[in-house]
């Protein structure tokens, strides 16, 4: 007996070793988070949390977008809030600095104890705790980046999309430009990270032929001359550039300093006229030019969009949020595109809270987003489905025009972000009126 | 910690007592060999995180866990700056060294067992500390400042050169394991982490106080006040400085190593000049020359910010003002610290703690 036992303690206790000491990298799925709790939601309140930059490198512009939400909530909150509830939006600052998203986002979760999250921004960072929020049972809403990883219902079931992803984005301008100057040469102009190779991957499909130089720029260095000159050198007549808004306006003072005219055509990210104003202004000035026309500079830009901006002056939606931003938010600076951005992630939350009950629990609010038509402001509509996560699916192609509305050169169109094709979008866009909360 | 003060308190309360020659429990403590009273320390602070993380909530357990790499971190940078007086601005990039090697170890070879990893990181880092010591080693002042400073602003950017292998700009992110399943119910897993990173802290922190307690420690002394004359002396310049770049490199990575594994993520982001700034004004504002400093330092470096943003709150300010309240209120503490105790947060302590004795 005595010579069993020995062998037996001894195999348990290299058992217990080996699992002690097991791999750092070896973990185990956990089971699936309960979805019928309502934490952060009271007789009277719902608690909703954000991450946004709103110090650092990548707050000047991305600040409002929680101005905006900001905004909207408020408005709700006075007419009568969300089922007699009053939404409590918390926004925490993590400079967009992932370590720093991790430590907020656990804040949010743990100690603020937010029902949901609502548009946490930018892809290095929000990438980081798309897992946490998932294994929490979070609801993670309408994140704020064109990733294509936010639309992966198997293996992130609570995380859906906002933006057109960037590769559906660049077929569309691809097959535009394809179709409409079949002769124009063609170079891309992208930041070296997933904009940049996402946007590459759509936009080969359509002008791979017409394609005469790819250039890429890093964030972290403003300047663009030998990625702009290397443009001029090729001949390009079009230049695609998937930057965001300081990159489009440097690319633009570039082109412009060196005699170079091409045609800009610029994605969403980096396409937001009054914004790129005023980047315009500010980095000329800084270069000792104080009357740069940036009006006329951008006049004639090629852009597509997926929700009305802020020039349209005569679009419902734009109206009230006009209206909105005038009577609630906070600070002096002007409405831009990105004002509006956060704006429609609010009247969407909004409206999937609204449907989703008189007592909303995690589960009736993923429910009311998978079964809702979430387009509401937005002109293409919007896959927010149980097997498709992707947000708005598609855009419009227009072109801003120098004191006017911007003019639609192609309506909107939807795609997907593989090799699909690329239809007319069908949208039944709801007036503000048709959206529930806002009845005086 | 904790312990460690209450351990000097005792004996602070018992010097008026003692008039006769005695030894006091102070005394005795200080008469242990530092090879016994510094992983005594050590065992004393692990014990304390223990108790203070298990009535922590899963935040205040990633804020004691930052506040332990913070601490590794700057501990090193004391090593170089406070006892051998060179400055380096380019620490980060140490850290990132360290946290790149974690997750690409945890990525690639998942069986490993952390504290191999860990083990890894450090002689790494210590191989990168050998190059760079080694290449700025006649360099001081002002030149070793800019060179390491190059360092910082330089390497983050390798990872947008092979996007395949670092993730490009937006990192690498990954999971770790947990408290191991025996352990269930019994601690939590943020628990683990926090304990698993101040265990790897408090064993750095050993060996760099046997280190600047012993002969090395003495030399890098000799050599920041005055370099001619310790070359005079016999110490061997050259070497001493470059071994305390390297000891100092290899407790960066080492930090590094721990923030990637306590937060499951290593992006380039995280690794700008502004961490070894912050690291610097973190080891100034806790006080040059002792390994307190230190530890103030880190717990300065995490909380400030927390402390700040619960004041912009309470006070309801305009979001402009509010969103840049904390960094101001670092700025604002720095500032004055420096003014009124040249010493930092360390010095402070030690002459209130001198202000109490006399006004017994």
């Amino acid at each position: 007996m005595r010579s069993r036992i020995a062998p037996a303690a001894a195999l348990m206790a290299a058992a217990l070793l080996a699992t002690s000491c097991g791999g750092a990298g070896e973990t185990q799925e956990g089971a699936a988070a309960d979805l019928d709790v309502a934490p952060g939601v009271t007789e009277d309140s719902i608690k909703i949390g954000s991450h946004q930059p709103l110090t650092g490198p990548a707050a000047p512009g991305y600040v409002h977008i929680s101005t905006g939400a900001a905004a909207v909530f408020d408005y709700i909150n006075d007419n009568g809030g969300i089922n007699g509830r009053q939404i409590d939006y918390v926004v925490k600052d993590d400079a967009y600095d992932p370590a720093r998203t991790i430590e907020v986002t656990r804040e949010l979760v743990h100690d603020e104890e937010i029902f949901a999250m609502l548009g946490g921004l930018g892809t290095p960072t929000h990438s980081k705790v798309v897992d946490f929020l998932n294994d929490e049972g979070v609801p993670d809403l309408f994140v704020s980046s064109g990733a294509l990883m936010w639309n992966q219902p198997d293996k992130n079931p609570l995380t859906y999309g906002f933006q057109v992803d960037y590769t559906k984005e660049a077929k569309i301008q691809g097959q535009y430009i394809a179709e409409n100057m079949p002769d124009a040469k063609v170079g891309y102009l992208h930041q070296n990270d997933d904009v940049g190779t996402d946007s590459e991957n759509g936009l080969e499909q359509y002008v791979a032929e017409q394609r005469v130089a790819v250039e890429s720029y890093d964030s972290g260095n403003t300047d663009v001359g030998p990625q702009v000159s290397a443009l001029k050198e090729a001949d390009a007549d079009v230049v695609v550039c998937s930057c965001i808004p300081a990159f489009s306006a440097l690319a633009m003072l570039e082109a412009a300093s060196i005699g170079y005219e091409p045609q800009f055509v610029v994605s969403t990210i980096g396409a937001d006229s009054a914004t790129l104003q005023g980047l315009l202004s500010e980095f000329a000035a800084e270069a000792g030019q104080d009357d740069l026309p940036a009006e006329q500079m951008l006049d004639g830009m090629i852009y597509t969009g997926y929700f009305p901006s802020v020039t349209m002056q005569n679009d419902p939606w734009v109206q009230l949020f006009s209206q909105i931003y005038e009577d609630h938010a906070e600070g002096d600076s002007p409405m831009t595109n990105t004002t509006i951005y956060g704006m429609v992630q609010a009247t969407l939350m909004g409206k999937a809270l609204m449907e989703a009950g008189d007592d909303p629990t995690r589960q009736s609010l993923i429910d009311a987003v998978h079964e809702q038509d979430l387009t509401g402001p937005g002109l293409v509509p919007f896959a927010s489905g149980e097997d498709d996560h992707g947000g708005y699916s598609g855009a419009q192609v227009l072109q801003y025009r120098a004191g006017k509305e911007p003019e639609v050169l192609q309506d909107a169109q939807v795609t997907d972000n593989a090799g699909g094709e690329i239809t007319e979008a069908e949208v039944d866009r709801p007036g503000p009126d048709e959206f529930g909360f806002h009845d005086e | 910690m904790v312990s460690l003060s209450d351990h000097e308190s005792t004996s602070r309360d018992k010097q008026p007592e003692s008039t006769a020659p005695a030894p006091t429990v102070g005394d005795r403590w200080r008469a242990l060999p530092a090879l016994v009273r510094f992983p005594l320390a050590a065992l004393a602070a692990f014990a304390a995180i223990l108790a203070l993380t298990s009535v922590t909530g899963p935040t205040g357990d990633l804020r004691i866990g930052s506040v332990g790499y913070y601490m590794l971190a700057i501990a090193g940078l004391q090593l170089l700056i406070g006892y051998s007086g060179q400055i380096s601005l380019g620490h980060g990039a140490f850290m990132f060294i360290g946290a790149y090697t974690m997750a690409l170890l945890v990525l690639n070879q998942p069986a490993l067992p952390l504290w191999l990893n860990m083990i890894i990181t450090v002689v790494l880092s210590c191989t990168a500390g050998v190059l760079v010591g080694a290449a700025t080693a006649r360099l001081h002042g002002p030149y070793l400042a800019g060179a390491t400073l190059a360092l910082a602003v330089g390497l983050p950017a390798l990872t947008v050169r092979y996007p395949e292998l670092l993730g490009g700009s937006n990192g690498l992110a990954f999971s770790t394991r947990g408290a191991p399943a025996s352990l269930a119910g019994v601690i939590t897993n943020t628990q683990w982490q926090a304990a698993a990173v101040w265990g790897t802290t408090l064993i750095g922190l050993v060996v760099l106080a046997t280190i600047s307690a012993g002969r090395l420690g003495r030399r890098m002394r000799a050599l920041r006040d005055d370099e001619a004359a310790a070359g005079l002396a016999g110490i061997p310049v050259g070497r001493t400085k470059v071994i305390a770049f390297v000891i100092s490199a290899g407790a960066g990575g080492l930090a590094g190593a721990c923030q990637a594994y306590l937060l499951g993520t290593a992006t380039p982001s995280s690794f700008t000049v502004t961490l070894s700034l912050s690291l610097l004004a973190a080891l100034v504002l806790g006080g040059l020359g002792s390994m307190w400093g230190a530890f103030f330092g880190a717990v300065a470096l995490v909380y400030v910010e927390v402390w700040g943003e619960e004041l912009a709150h309470a006070l309801a300010l305009d979001s402009n003002v509010a969103n840049n309240l904390p960094i101001v209120f670092f700025g604002v503490l720095l500032i004055l610290v420096i003014l009124v105790w040249p010493r930092g947060l360390h010095g402070m302590a030690s002459s209130l703690a001198d202000l109490v004795r006399r006004g017994r």
